[in-house]
């Protein structure tokens, strides 16, 4: 959507027209449906988060500035839900397996198990998918949305800042963070399945 | 592995470039950096196992299919936002823009 589409579409929306709510909730549903799933890893959270989303959107209509895209600007509504609901949940878990941490807060890798040129079968194959959705959930809320964002919902790096509301450096470090233990979940899966199958 | 005088400086080179690693999958580093990296690459087998997994978890990532909207879940968004005459069920799916 060009900015001269989202500058008509906002007119409608806070003149109320509901054929252009409706075309709002058409075009970015599916999206936010899916962030919600990423983040949640339930489809009942993310149909919540969903329904809070738009009715939130519509409430606040009247006060949105064209500082961001409407796209944008609904992810953030979306975000921020998701997250206050993880907040509510999430137990801090700490998993055994997770890389150390050095005194600032450094990942150390310490899992070497070179599983990038396995066969794509292995790779590919529904139990392995379901080991990376449980690694994405065992994220820590601050890490895991940007890595929704940024890598799988495939924003740029700038674009996940606005939505988040952080500065560039602290996306770029908590995606590396994100990303580095992820690497080492899936390292240890890896290892463990291609003993297996010897 | 018995440590070496060697091993120290080793590891404290790895640290500096692991800080480096994310961004350098990005290509959103200057060349000398990129250059000074590929080079620690070159002789050090963790950090290429650390650079080929990391870029792959990426990759894998990146490919997960898209989890579709049911068709229900968005007939009562519909419903809860009162546009329930607007409400049509997607023939074609929206497709993940890319
Ligand atoms: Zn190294």
């Amino acid at each position: 959507m060009t900015n001269a589409d989202d500058a008509e579409m906002v007119a409608r929306l806070q003149a109320g027209d509901q054929a252009a709510y409706a075309q709002l909730v058409d075009e970015n549903a599916g999206r936010i449906y899916r962030l919600a799933l990423r983040m949640l890893g339930s489809e009942a959270d993310a149909e919540d988060v969903l329904q809070e989303t738009f009715l939130s959107a519509f409430k606040s209509i009247e006060n949105f500035e064209a500082r961001s895209s409407l796209s944008t600007w609904l992810y953030r509504i979306a975000t921020n839900a998701a997250l206050m609901r993880l907040r509510r949940k999430e137990p801090q878990q700490v998993s055994v397996d997770e890389p150390i941490e050095s005194d600032d807060g450094e990942l150390i890798p310490r899992q070497f198990f070179d599983f990038c040129c396995l066969p794509e079968t292995d790779l590919l194959r529904d139990e392995a998918r379901a080991e990376m959705m449980r690694a994405i959930e065992e994220l820590p809320a601050t890490l895991r949305s940007v890595f929704v964002l940024r890598d799988i919902e495939g924003l740029s790096t700038e674009e996940t800042a606005e939505t988040l509301n952080l500065s560039i450096s602290a996306v770029k470090s908590r995606l590396m963070r994100a990303r580095l233990k992820l690497r080492e979940r899936l390292s240890i899966y890896f290892a463990h399945a291609t003993e297996e199958t010897r | 592995m018995s440590a070496t005088p060697h091993d120290h400086d080793q590891h404290e080179s790895c640290r500096h470039y692991l800080r480096s690693i994310s961004e350098y999958l990005d290509g959103t580093l200057s060349d000398t950096l990129c250059d000074e990296i590929e080079a620690h690459m070159a002789t050090c087998e963790n950090c290429r196992v650390v650079v080929n997994t990391l870029s792959k978890t990426v990759l894998l990532y990146r490919r997960l299919p898209s989890p579709e909207m049911p068709d229900e879940v968005k007939e009562r968004l519909f419903k809860v936002l009162d546009l329930r005459p607007y409400y049509h069920a997607d023939e074609s799916s929206e497709k993940p823009a890319e």
